[in-house]
């Protein structure tokens, strides 16, 4: 079982949809909220996914094409 | 003498010992360095730090490391220049330019890098590694020749290789991963989980984010133990950013010198500019954003202290001010060609918002004001390539003469 801590940040058309709990029922993934901030018009949550390599890969890549913008919580590990 | 004393939450306070850690554990938040202040103010007093190396190093009862045995590959103490035809130019009388060009791998990064290793050889590891294709790149891998450590640099497949000579001549392990800059960034955090290496910017991150604070130390300093009135500053991750403005408190917290009134302003690219837009939307959360600028050196979509250089342009009463590519280029040209310090376009776009930030009258003429220059011009020279203009003659005077004699061009 593995372990990924991401940060979700979700449009305005999308703050109403149950994201998370769709992706724990959709795949084996347990999803554990940490910080969230949700408004009307713009939301991010950060949040740690537990469960098979594949199964997470495989939900992230159904979040994003769902319209989430994923990020890994550390912030962007690339500098310039 | 080392005064750290554990790492703390910066979001919920919960506080760790002193470990390769990246985030809390709780929050998920990130974690820094605290330390005994009281233990400190007693042992440190201005003439201890002048007598210590004119290195970064005479600040070393500052920073988060606990041996003799320091990686220095002789960074720090760069000139701090009073830039008089800059300030002609832009309205301000005591404008001063602190050329962090001059470092041993030409940026700021040594500072962070310098620390981040001593401490990565103080954790026992044998290797450090980091993703990056400029300056981080460069000073990790020759911060770890240095140590005699192994270094790994991940790096996008599709990267010019022309980007990567700087890096690859200290022998690091150079590592091209097939994929998009997020699929960087997700594989690094996963190689950070689970190889036992230092990572310089995740898991060693606490101790990388102290090093910067000397830039603020030498800054007083050389300003004869004073906080200057304004200071410019690029905001990438927004490390620099917060830590420049700690090392001005710390110094007036121990008593070195008097209260901090300094107003930050940071600057970044249009192109990938979260901080500024959250700044000018009054937001207190900064949404990430896919960088789209050839300013590279800065282009960081998701910045990890993003709220935390937010806080201190609001909280210092500074401010935030964006540059288009092209005006990070004129500002490039204006440094060189006034002060003779050839920047790499970060600095081209601390000076374009300097530049604004004067003529709107917000930074004021006779404010003591720092522009902070992180990283050399060399390295991404072929951003400027169009600026070379030769004036061709044929090996006689005659030839001289007709073009830029008295009845030449000049």
């Amino acid at each position: 079982m593995a372990k990924r801590q991401v940060m979700f940040t979700f449009p305005r058309k999308l703050i109403k949809e149950p994201i998370i709990y769709q992706l724990s029922r959709k795949f084996e993934i347990v999803t554990n909220i940490r910080r969230a901030d949700v408004s009307e018009d713009r939301g991010w949550v950060v949040l740690e996914l537990e469960g098979g390599d594949k199964e997470i890969d495989a939900g992230i890549a159904w979040v994003k094409e769902e319209g989430v913008r994923v990020d890994p919580v550390v912030g962007d590990i690339i500098e310039g | 003498m080392a005064y750290a004393t554990g790492l703390r939450c910066r979001k919920c306070g919960q506080e760790y010992p002193l470990q390769p850690i990246r985030v809390c554990d709780f929050c998920l938040s990130p974690v820094e360095v605290i330390y005994d202040y009281k233990a400190m103010a007693r042992g440190l007093t201005r003439r201890k730090i002048s007598e210590g190396p004119i290195s970064m190093w005479r600040y070393r009862d500052l920073l988060p490391v606990e041996g003799e045995d320091i990686i220095d590959i002789g960074t720090g103490f760069t000139p701090l220049v009073k830039a008089d035809n800059l300030g002609r130019k832009l309205g301000l009388d005591k404008l001063y330019i602190k050329n962090d060009c001059l470092n041993p791998s030409y940026s700021f990064k040594d500072r962070a890098v310098s620390v981040a290793v001593t401490r990565a050889r103080e954790f026992g590891f044998d290797t450090v590694a980091c993703a990056s294709t400029g300056n981080l790149a460069a000073s990790v891998a020759a911060h770890a020749a240095k140590a005699n450590m192994k270094a790994y640099v991940f790096v996008p497949a599709n990267v010019e290789p022309g980007k990567l000579v700087g890096v690859a001549i200290y022998n690091p392990n150079l590592v091209t991963v097939d994929g998009s800059y997020d699929d960087v960034n997700r594989l690094c955090a996963d190689v950070a989980q689970r190889y036992n290496w230092g990572f310089i910017n995740i898991n060693l991150r606490p101790y990388y984010a102290e090093g910067s604070k000397t830039l603020g130390f030498e800054v007083a300093e050389q300003l004869g133990w004073q906080p200057p009135d304004c200071v410019v500053a690029p905001a990438a991750s927004g490390l620099l950013f917060t830590r420049i403005w700690k090392g001005l408190q710390e110094l007036s917290t121990l008593k070195l010198m008097g209260p901090v009134n300094t107003h930050m302003y940071l600057t970044q690219a249009s192109g990938s500019s979260p901080i500024v837009h959250a700044f000018e939307v009054g937001t207190l959360h900064v949404h990430p954003v896919t960088p789209k600028t050839m300013v590279t050196s800065i282009a960081i979509g998701n910045p990890a202290d993003g709220y935390y250089a937010l806080m201190v342009a609001r909280q210092s009463g500074g401010g935030a001010s964006s540059a288009t590519d092209g005006e990070a280029i004129e500002g490039m040209k204006l440094l060189a060609q006034t002060e003779g310090i050839f920047a790499e376009a970060a600095g081209g776009v601390v000076i374009a918002g300097l530049k604004k930030l004067a003529s709107a009258g917000v930074i004021k003429r006779d404010q003591l004001t720092v522009a902070f220059i992180t990283g050399a011009g060399p390295r991404t020279q072929e951003i400027v390539k169009d600026i070379v203009h030769t004036y061709n003659v044929r090996p006689d005077l005659k030839s001289f003469n007709q073009v830029l004699g008295p009845t030449g061009l000049k």
